[in-house]
């Protein structure tokens, strides 16, 4: 196999925040992400999945370098991101390039379409000439399937489909080499989000991008991914190739998460009712579990994950897992 | 006699654009202790049609109609018989428990506030009940917490705090318009679990609007289908998961993402945007997204009806329906309708 | 099968739609400027108030140009007369003879200009200090706006009064007083718009596209904070005409023979048993003005942000 394009070292962020009156004041800290390996080839996707709170958009921007990380690498071709001075960064900001969740709100509602495409060729590249720009925004309009024409009109003019589409464009209009999608859909209607995904898929494959796909829900990355990370509590708990894992789940917490996805039939939404056994919320980030950071939630746990923290260990098939009952558990999924 | 009996709604604003109809010709009942569910994409019409049942319009909306509530014409009334009838005897649940809860102010001051006001109660009496419904709704600790604020609570506790507010007065009918949307897909399940026991317990009738078919599947008993302020499809929950008749239904069918499915095709996308308003296409507002569409669709679509209260709005014919042309009060504001449609273009 | 009849349709008619907007001229979009002044527009107060405007500056610059006296042109013969077409005195004369109507209408440009200028270098130094302040953040925003509170804190009055002792009176520094007391409001003002603008997507999707800071300010951060700039600016004209007026009628404004409204109504206070429309023509310019840009500033409100009128 090639060498990856990302590599991601022990990569945590913490947040810190005030708390306490001014007499006392106490400095809480969020390990929003916590210690977070993985690597990504080039023309592969990724997907990270975990519930809201999990720290997958943190993760996602602390790649990317809009946020600071307070411990870890971020390694791409061979650069480390993260001791990169601003303005080196700000030149690999040509190669790694981000959708975001709000369609609308990722959009300046006093740009039109094309002064928001052709940003990035202007702060790049200054001195190219105002035809060839114009003639670069409307051929990514069309990449991206929006009406050339309609160059001249302002975000609250296009439907949120076509926003995310705007901000599609934005994002590949610099031929980057990585695309990280941040909850590119769940801002968008059921029937407009199969189309976006559709679209990131055929770029992916036509501009052979590595692709990194958060999401809330494992049933939407399934179609776009490769491999897929399922997230909990800042920390990875498994990562897997995607068959591997919609087939038989290595952590409980992914089996869970399968396990809520919402089924648009009657009958199985009753079956899935009953098997669904994933209570309670996630725990405030503030009062982190000791030993496994699932360990309250989880049906199967033992004394063991009380106490130590597993480790993301690698499995034979080259999955890995943080889990310490991944061999005697058996999750895989029952065909219907 | 039905609980609730709307008939030939429709909702207007006038906005600087022009006239916006966002809710056209609509009729539809609901039983006593039966959940019917509304799914429709942004600009289907579907919370506004609540909205102008419940006197909630902003203030440059219209609706005309009736919306019969055990017999009492809900548009009819004053602002103070609405009030009396909102929260008391029909509640409402919106999609953000953040904005509907007011931020300075406690859990426990918001839900005394509220039984002390509808029923006349003291105050550690209500404090005692809002106890009860907060451990109702499985909130942990419900009594240290209750003394906490809004923000205080996760995403998934809030929009349980909002249901059990919702149900402080023990409402005949609960109005629940995108509860779980916001929410994640874990605690979405535990949410709709929630409303499912909480409805057998109290024989509530529930109206749940929402896009999202998966929820619906859960919980509806019968599930209505809307598209440009329009109602495409009508039918009981297992005619409308295992027989869809319009393309739309269907193609809301396909497109949700499903892990039972195999992955290695493209997902299922209907195309095109969702519908402009302003910019109807003329004769059926599907026609320009339709997988179906034929040059019959430039006239309005025909209705199609059976006698379990099944219906479609389609040029192609329902299975075992009978072609009712136009549908009720349909014919001259069909007409009128698809005529101004014309003189715009 | 049927997917793969789907899949042949809608690429066809996606192909054909493609070609034909190809063909087409580019559609023009509607800002949200032009959204804005539409609204605008359909405010009756705000376009009375803003007609009613133009004819008092018109009337202000114009008219002392072709009026038949000049400001300091004593009419001996008509010294405190009250209004009369016959005279040619049609708002009356003050106790020296000189024409009303002329001196309000040379005292408004005075009144207007102190306005306008105060305003102006308020904008210019409250904006740029202001939005740097808030999108940097941090260390830079403490101390930018720890000087904006010391500024704040120094008594307007005595500092007014401190400028003149030094420097004499003179119509500069009014402008110079009133300005650096008004552009800390609207530094504060923008900076908190700026802090919160800097957490939206699209600074952040302007940050992951390598754009600079400077650039990410000047094309993003201000044109967004220009709404909330331009009816601060319209309800800050009035203000500080209002306080040059004060200065004025305490006596520290405007010198003979040179006017402004507030001087004018100062005078006529004085005459006012005698000579009341001395008192009342400039009062009447200047409250009407005052209500115009307040009728403006709002309808500016309400057009530039939809959302807060409900």
């Amino acid at each position: 196999m090639s060498k990856p394009v990302l590599r991601v070292q022990d990569l945590s962020v913490t947040f810190t925040s005030l708390a306490g009156s001014v007499f006392n004041r106490q400095e809480r800290q969020i390990r929003a992400v916590d210690g977070i390996n993985f690597e990504l080839f080039a023309g592969e996707t990724l997907g990270i999945v975990g519930e809201s709170g999990c720290g997958k958009s943190t993760l996602a921007r602390a790649i990317l370098g809009l946020l600071p990380p307070n411990r870890g690498r971020v390694m791409w071709m061979g650069d480390n991101l993260t001791e990169l001075d601003e303005e080196a960064m700000r030149q690999r900001r040509k190669e790694l390039q981000i959708v975001f969740q709000d369609p609308v709100a990722s959009l300046d509602p006093r740009m039109t379409a094309g002064d928001i495409i052709s940003e990035p060729l202007w702060t790049f590249y200054p001195k190219m000439a105002r035809l060839q720009v114009d003639e670069r925004t409307r051929g990514m309009m069309k990449m991206v399937g929006l009406l050339p024409n309609q160059i001249n009109r302002y975000p609250h003019e296009f439907s949120g489909g076509q926003c995310q589409r705007i901000g599609i464009a934005r994002s590949l209009v610099l031929n980057p080499r990585l695309l990280i999608c941040d909850e590119p859909v769940s801002a968008l209607d059921v029937s407009i989000q199969a189309q976006i995904v559709n679209l990131l898929q055929d770029l992916q494959k036509k501009l052979g991008l590595a692709l990194i796909f958060v999401a809330h829900d494992l049933s939407v990355v399934r179609h776009i991914s490769d491999r897929v990370m399922v997230m909990y509590m800042g920390q990875a708990m498994e990562v897997s190739e995607k068959e591997r894992l919609y087939r038989k789940p290595l952590h409980p917490y992914t089996n869970a998460l399968m396990k809520s996805v919402p089924v648009p039939d009657p009958k199985l939404a009753a079956a899935a009712r009953r098997e669904n056994w994933l209570t309670g919320d996630m725990p405030s980030p503030y009062r982190r579990p000791k030993g496994c950071v699932f360990h309250d939630r989880c049906p199967f746990k033992v004394k063991r994950c009380e106490a130590d923290v597993p480790p993301l260990r690698r499995m034979e098939n080259g999955d890995r897992v943080a889990c310490h009952r991944a061999e005697d558990l058996d999750l895989s999924v029952v065909e219907a | 006699m039905a609980l609730l009996d709307v008939t030939g709604l429709e909702v207007e604003f006038e906005t600087p654009e022009g006239t916006v109809r966002a809710v056209s010709n609509l009729d539809f009942h609901l039983e006593e202790g039966e959940t019917l569910a509304i799914v429709g994409e942004s600009g289907a019409g579907k919370s506004q049609m609540m909205m102008a049942i419940m006197g909630l319009l902003a203030e440059n909306g219209r609706a005309r109609g009736s919306a019969l509530y055990r017999g009492a014409d809900l548009l009819g009334m004053t602002a103070r018989e609405l009030n009396a009838i909102r929260g008391n005897q029909i509640a409402m649940i919106f999609q953000d428990p953040m904005t509907s809860l007011n931020p300075y102010m406690t859990i426990e001051q918001q839900m005394t506030e509220v039984i002390m006001h509808h029923r006349k109660l003291k105050r550690d009496e209500a404090r005692a009940q809002a106890v009860e419904m907060l451990r109702a709704v499985r909130i942990p600790d419900a009594e240290e917490r209750i003394r906490q604020y809004p923000h205080e609570y996760s995403g998934g506790m809030r929009q349980r705090v909002m249901i059990a507010m919702g149900l402080l007065c023990e409402p005949e009918l609960l109005i629940a318009d995108e509860p779980s949307t916001a929410l994640d897909v874990t605690v979405q399940a535990q949410i709709t679990q929630l409303v499912r026991e909480l409805r057998e317990q109290a024989g509530m009738s529930i109206i749940l609007i929402t896009h999202d078919l998966a929820v619906v599947a859960d919980i509806a008993d019968r599930v209505m289908v809307m598209y440009a302020g329009e109602v495409v499809e009508c039918g009981s929950a297992e005619d409308i998961f295992y027989n869809p008749q319009h393309p739309y239904t269907r193609g809301l069918l396909d497109s949700v993402p499903r892990l039972d499915r195999a992955s290695d095709q493209d997902l299922h996308a209907i195309p095109g945007n969702p519908p402009n308003l302003l910019d109807l296409p003329v004769g059926c507002n599907f026609r320009d997204r339709c997988d179906e569409a034929r040059e019959e669709c430039r006239e309005p679509p025909p209705v199609w009806r059976d006698e379990t209260g099944r219906m479609s709005r389609c040029v192609l014919p329902m299975e075992g329906g009978k072609r009712v042309d136009p549908d009720g009060t349909g014919p001259e504001s069909r007409a009128t309708n698809s005529a101004s449609r014309e003189n715009r273009e | 099968m049927n997917d793969n009849v789907e899949k042949r349709r809608s690429e066809r008619t996606v192909d054909d739609v493609f070609a034909q907007a190809m063909a087409e001229p580019d559609i023009r979009g509607r800002s949200l400027w032009v959204d804005a002044w539409h609204r605008l527009l359909r405010n009756r107060a705000a376009v009375v108030s803003g007609v009613l405007m133009i004819l008092i500056v018109l009337a202000v610059v114009v008219g002392p140009m072709i009026a038949p006296w000049a400001g300091d042109f004593t009419d001996w013969d008509n010294t405190s007369s009250p209004p009369s077409l016959e005279t040619g005195h049609w708002f009356g004369t003050d106790a020296v003879g000189r024409d009303i109507l002329v001196r309000t209408l040379e005292g408004g440009r005075i009144s207007l200009l102190v306005g306008l200028v105060a305003t102006l270098v308020s904008l210019v130094i409250g904006v740029s200090y202001g939005a740097v302040a808030g999108y940097y953040g941090g260390m830079t925003d403490r101390i930018m706006m720890r000087v904006v509170d010391i500024i704040y804190a120094l008594p307007f009055m005595f500092f007014v009064i401190l400028l003149m002792v030094v420097f004499g009176r003179h119509i500069i520094l009014i402008f110079v007083a009133i300005g650096a007391v008004n552009w800390l409001d609207m530094a504060r003002i923008v900076r908190g718009q700026t802090l919160s603008l800097k957490n939206t997507e699209f600074i952040e999707a302007a940050r992951a596209c390598g754009v600079d800071h400077h650039s990410i300010i000047l094309r993003h951060i201000v044109p967004n904070l220009l709404g909330v700039v331009i009816v601060y600016v319209t309800l800050t004209i009035p203000q500080v005409i209002l306080v040059e007026s004060f200065l004025s009628f305490i006596g520290l404004g405007v010198q003979e023979p040179m006017s402004s409204w507030g001087a004018l109504v100062n005078n006529g206070a004085q005459d006012m048993e005698s000579a009341p429309w001395t008192l009342v023509f400039p009062a009447v310019f200047l409250t009407v003005t005052l209500y115009c840009f307040n009728y403006i500033g709002d309808g500016m409100r309400d057009a530039l942000d939809p959302k807060d009128r409900a």
